[in-house]
């Protein structure tokens, strides 16, 4: 039996309010993997849209609340690469100018991970107990991607889905539009990328979505059902966790 | 000319509605990247080259004042001149100054961007004197009387059939029966109308890529070898260029140009790469007989020792415009000005302001596509970041937005009550969206619905649902 190791989750404010069946399926994959977790409740966002809207002042408050949240534990893991990058990229860049804040602000980013690779690259899961009928396509959302390199490990834990197929998207690096503020500051220029997106994941053939964060999750199925398409959309983590058949795609109602 | 960059959205609205933009616009979002992505592959130490090309450059701003006048001394040494320009008026001024001097009446010109920059063409026709553009895309653009849209491509939103209408507006001569609709025929049309002018050009002027402390060169990369005609027929070449084009060596912009056409066309080199040193020299068979440059700071040094000298480093590649999806669903003019694209974005108030360009830093989904192929690793998403900083500090923001946002920090700062608001939101959302599963319209959230549906919250907040199962399991 390996260690038991002390996981934190950083739910994020988007999972917390809209969709706590990912919160749950990330618990599940790191009780999987090893993992006891605990979910600091002093903890609210990242501070992200602070942040990308200009105001430091706040981004720096709600930084230092989740790096006292989140103190003392061995890794702090969230199922989204756009926080998990917010706390590892740019929690040091806000404290540049504060060296003892910036010292923790290093801490804690060097123990927090976005779930998948955290998953595969910290914990050695080298597959899931899952199965999930069906073909699957994957977007990689920018932060994941850029900041953190998460580009192989959601595909190879996908290959250990029993009964699933995995087609890959063309343009899978290209931004579905989301960008936080961004879809509501400019929505026409988002809607054109989502529209792109979703015609490349249409293209696919593909009969679900997948994708790491669910902001950009929010984006795809908004316009995926606004465009009168059946294709569903899920969070990575649904799918790893095994819990396609408890829990209806995003957008979709519960049948009851 | 006149920025338009206040109405980023409107002009973003006619992007989007523009179908011959849209068709144009696939080359760009497509087949640039995809040659890029071929050449990067055929040069396993490209990665290693994008440090050595950051390093160059930082040096040399770090150093810009020595590097300058070393410069300067060594283009005087090679019987050139240098005219220094402050901003925008004084380098007009130089150049019509040096073109009434040989009573210039028509000036052939290479692509430069900082012409466009301080609207140079403008200035020399109230003047009198008639401005040729000779590269193919800028020449379009200038017989329609608009700005380039792309910082390499400049006619990129334009299809060929939009080339044919201009070329048959503007050449009185051009045969209505004689078919010009295809490239080819485009070409050799430009061809034969620019020919005579550039062998009746009084001065030529062309922009720079590099220009080269050690021994006082210009360096100029084309694909149409229209620059050293321009450079190299008239009796005067004037070279325009901004200060941070200076490096220190040859070496160092043999370098950099192994960057720039791989990041720019996905080219291993441009078809001309072409050196000027000085004017004519005693044996010379070809080149001018004065040559002079003027160089221009308009606002770069003041770039210096603050948030956005980095900027200083860029080459003009145009990666970033290629890989941007904003700029590829929108379009280079919605930008408003000269520069449009993520470089655009950071460059374009530094220029200008913020208050005219704050749009440009704004509108970027931040998918740091642009800084993952810059050439010389400019880190463009943190830039545009720092201007939304100087206007949030300098209150620039709408306030309702700033208003909304200052609650919302307000509220999450306070985890309980953040919490609890949650679980009411959870629950309301989650029951009104209960049936459907999403929302096709919702109050406070028309910016979302305009375009896409909200998806429904599954009716409870995850913070009330754990703190529950630990309830149960004690």
């Amino acid at each position: 039996m390996a260690e038991q190791v002390r996981v934190a989750l950083l739910v994020t404010c988007l999972v917390d309010l809209f969709r706590p069946s990912i919160g749950f399926a990330a618990v599940k994959l790191l009780e999987d993997a090893g993992c006891t977790v605990v979910v600091p409740r002093a903890q609210t966002c990242c501070g992200q849209p602070a942040y990308n809207s200009g105001d430091k002042n706040d981004a720096k408050a709600i930084a230092r609340q989740v790096i006292e949240a989140f103190a003392g534990f061995d890794y702090v893991v969230a199922p989204s690469g756009s926080c998990a990058g917010m706390v590892r990229v740019h929690y040091p860049e806000l404290f540049g100018d504060e060296p003892a804040m910036l010292a923790k602000a290093e801490e804690l980013a060097a123990r927090t991970w976005e779930l998948v690779s955290f998953l595969a690259d910290v914990r050695g899961v080298k597959n899931v107990s899952a199965s999930c009928v069906g073909s699957v396509t994957y977007h990689d959302s920018c932060s994941g991607l850029r900041e953190l390199r998460v580009k192989a490990q959601p595909r190879q834990l996908l290959a250990s889905v029993d009964g699933l197929t995995l087609k890959e998207l063309p343009g899978a690096e290209i931004c579905c539009g989301f960008g936080g503020t961004f879809a509501v500051k400019y929505p026409e220029i988002s809607g054109k990328m989502a529209s792109d997106k979703i015609a490349d994941i249409a293209a696919t053939g593909a009969d679900c979505v997948l994708a790491g964060d669910l902001g950009c999750l929010l984006q795809i199925a908004g316009r995926l059902s606004r465009a009168g398409s059946t294709i569903d959309t899920r969070h990575i983590a649904e799918v790893l966790a095994g819990m396609t058949e408890t829990v209806p795609p995003i957008g979709v109602p519960r049948k009851d | 000319m006149d920025p338009t960059s206040r109405a980023f959205i409107e002009n973003a609205h006619a992007g989007l509605a523009n179908p011959v933009l849209r068709r144009a616009l696939g080359i760009a979002g497509t087949g640039f990247p995809a040659r890029r992505a071929e050449a990067v592959a055929r040069l396993p130490e490209f990665e290693a080259l994008r440090d050595e090309g950051k390093a160059i450059k930082d040096h040399t701003i770090a150093h810009l004042d020595y590097y300058l006048e070393l410069y300067e001394k060594n283009v005087t040494a090679a019987g050139g001149v240098v005219h220094w320009a402050r901003d925008a008026a004084e380098a007009r001024a130089a150049v019509l100054d040096i073109c009434r001097s040989v009573d210039a009446r028509i000036v052939t010109k290479g692509k430069s961007m900082v012409a466009e920059e301080i609207a140079l063409n403008d200035h020399l026709e109230r003047n009198g004197i008639t401005p040729v553009e000779t590269d193919l895309g800028e020449y379009i653009i200038q017989l329609r009387r608009e700005p380039p849209s792309h910082i390499i491509a400049p006619a990129i939103h334009l299809m060929k059939e939009q080339v044919e209408e201009a070329f048959r507006a503007a050449h009185a001569d051009l045969d209505p029966a004689r078919i010009i609709a295809e490239a080819p025929q485009l070409c050799a049309e430009a061809r034969a109308i620019l020919r005579p002018q550039f062998l009746a050009a009084d001065v030529g002027i062309t922009g720079a890529n590099f220009l080269i402390a050690e021994t006082g060169s210009s360096i100029i990369v084309t694909n149409e070898g229209n620059g050293d005609l321009t450079q190299t027929l008239p009796k005067v070449h004037i070279v325009i260029a901004s200060l941070e084009k200076i490096v220190p060596t040859l070496e160092d912009a043999a370098t950099l140009l192994r960057l720039l056409a791989r990041s720019a066309t996905g080219q291993e080199f441009s078809s001309y790469t072409t050196m000027s040193t000085g004017p004519r020299r005693p044996g010379d068979l070809d080149g001018p007989e004065q040559y002079h440059v003027v160089l221009v700071d308009n606002g770069r040094s003041a770039m210096i020792g603050g948030e956005f000298q980095e900027m200083l480093r860029c080459l003009r590649c145009a990666a970033c415009l290629n890989h941007c999806p904003v700029y590829t669903a929108i379009g280079g003019h919605a930008y408003g000005w000269v520069y449009p694209g993520p470089m655009g974005a950071v460059l374009t108030p530094a220029l200008i302001g913020v208050a005219e360009a704050g749009h440009l830093a704004n509108a970027s989904s931040f998918c740091g596509r642009c800084e993952s192929v810059c050439p010389v690793k400019i880190p463009l998403p943190n830039m545009m970041r720092h201007w939304r900083e100087r206007q949030f500090t300098q209150r620039q923001v709408a306030p309702t937005y700033r208003g909304g946002l200052e609650l919302w920090t307000w509220v999450a700062r306070r985890p309980e009550l953040y919490h609890a608001l949650v679980e009411i939101k959870a629950r309301l959302l989650g029951w009104l969206g209960k049936s459907r599963g999403r929302f096709r319209a919702l109050p406070l959230a028309g910016g979302w619905t305009q375009v896409r549906d909200m998806p429904a919250p599954e009716g409870r907040s995850f913070h009330a649902l754990w703190a529950e199962r630990q309830r149960a399991k004690r």
